[in-house]
């Protein structure tokens, strides 16, 4: 039991499924462009969250947003999500679909995924991925952030999917119900463009997110030299294993960002979106700049001083800003 | 960047697998890529592995010595934490901490201990074993 089905690596396991799932069935769409569209890039801050003691940096929209997004906003598009009271429930419900011949998205906790490269697995429980057959007991598993298929035991399986904690993924399967055959880009394009740069360059009104989450860090950052060394060195770590480590594309998301911005150009032929596009790309350099800047001084390499890595963030963050705020007026002309 | 610029820098740690990247190609337009990785990240990422490996060790003496059960070795050796743990299981903080503490430890039931290990993703006979070294 298994289907013809064409992997594609992506950076992101969210955007890189929903790609390859609706891809699957004749709905062609790159991740880049299910990223743009579902206004996935953005920036918070989120001081009370912790992980491992380390507050939370997100570099684009909270897990399964992106995917419920992309929903509302193409015309004719469903997904369909279903969570399970229990382990049975959830792996028989899998089977069926399966037998099916259908194509489904789970929710799944990296820790449990035996394919992950050993050191790499952390309890992280919105990690997604594809299921297209099985055979035996071993499921057939496009996951888009590795070069080829993989596969998995039911048991691990089961337990990835029913991991507890933080984000639990409670079974969450899902998959298309209705696709349409093809996608307004002229409406779509400018509506989630502006709705990118309104959330966080001028109109941005939350103070941890969009340009003001990243001065917010700046600010923190500079604090650091008052901190417990050892705290200050995992703090800065922390940072660039956000924005480089977990499936971003490179420059927290920036790279991938810039590559829709390109995408959204040619499709509406707008030369004014190529210019965004090249700024974008620019900034994801200046961000990789600081990725470099905090793990030097994490390893406490180099002469760089806590205030010049500040001053870096808040570099990117004013060029962000202005990008932003030509982006919220964004229209067809 | 350019596509030529994109650090292939392999570690163990990825086991031979690579990552996609966004980058220029040569004419200038952005299309995905691999890379192999990327030192700044490679080497934040070990310091990550070495904070926990540390925590672990450090846990690994107190249970050792009688001070700790081995649920808090092992809570770090499964790379969690108490906040972690604690929401993992639902319970509070303050109640997993106490079965942090060999006297109460060694009061839980069957169910509690297997509720402990399946979160941790080991069985119950591990959890209850004390390693001589981590």
């Amino acid at each position: 039991m298994s289907i013809e089905f064409k992997h594609r690596q992506a950076a992101h396991c969210e955007t890189g499924v929903i790609s390859n799932l609706l891809s699957h069935y004749d709905l062609d769409i790159s991740e880049p462009m299910a990223f743009g569209l579902a206004s996935g890039l953005t920036f918070a801050y989120l001081k009370m969250v912790k992980i491992n003691g380390l507050p939370l940096m997100a570099y684009r929209m909270p897990p399964r947003m992106i995917i419920k997004l992309l929903s509302r906003r193409i015309h004719g598009l469903e997904i369909r999500f279903h969570k399970y009271k229990s382990e049975e429930e959830g792996m028989a419900a899998l089977d069926d679909k399966l037998a099916q011949d259908t194509i489904v998205g789970l929710q799944t906790s990296v820790f449990f995924l035996p394919y992950f490269p050993r050191e790499m697995r952390f309890h992280f429980n919105a990690h997604n991925l594809l299921v297209y057959g099985k055979e035996g007991d071993d499921y057939k598993i496009s996951d888009p952030i590795f070069s080829h298929l993989v596969q998995t035991d039911r048991e691990s399986l089961s337990q990835a999917r029913f991991s507890r904690g933080a984000l639990a993924p409670k079974g969450m399967m899902y998959y298309p119900a209705r696709i349409p055959e093809a996608i307004d880009y002229e409406k779509l394009i400018p509506k989630a463009i502006r709705f990118t740069g309104k959330m966080n360059g001028r109109w941005n009104p939350i103070p941890f997110a969009g340009i003001k989450g990243m001065k917010m860090i700046a600010r923190r950052i500079e604090k650091l030299k008052s901190d417990d060394p050892r705290y200050a060195r995992l703090f800065l770590g922390h940072i660039v294993r956000m924005q480089e480590e977990i499936g971003t594309g490179g420059a927290g998301f920036r790279f991938m960002y810039a590559a829709f911005l390109q995408e959204a150009s040619e499709k509406l032929n707008s030369a004014e979106l190529a210019d965004y596009a090249q700024e974008m790309n620019q900034t994801g350099d200046e961000w990789r700049e600081f990725a470099l800047l905090c793990a030097r001084m994490s390893k406490q390499r180099g002469d760089q001083e806590f205030h010049d890595i500040a001053e870096q963030l808040r570099r990117v963050a004013e060029k962000e800003y202005e990008l932003y705020n030509q982006m919220s007026g964004f229209k067809i002309r | 960047m350019k596509k030529k610029d994109i650090p292939q820098q392999p570690h163990s740690l990825y086991e031979g697998e690579t990552k996609a990247i966004y980058a220029l190609n040569e004419e200038g337009k952005l299309e995905m890529a691999q890379t192999s990785g990327w030192e700044v990240e490679t080497d934040v990422l070990q310091q990550a592995i070495e904070e926990i490996n540390r925590l672990a060790e450090e846990a690994l003496v107190r249970v050792q010595k009688g001070e700790s059960s081995p649920l808090e070795y092992h809570m770090y050796a499964q790379r969690m934490d108490l906040p972690m743990l604690a929401q993992a299981v639902g319970r509070f903080k303050w109640q997993v901490k106490k079965h942090l503490k060999p006297k109460h430890f060694n009061k839980l039931n069957e169910q509690q201990l297997n509720l402990y290990a399946r979160v941790l993703g080991i069985d119950s006979e591990t959890l209850k074993e004390i390693p001589d070294e981590h």
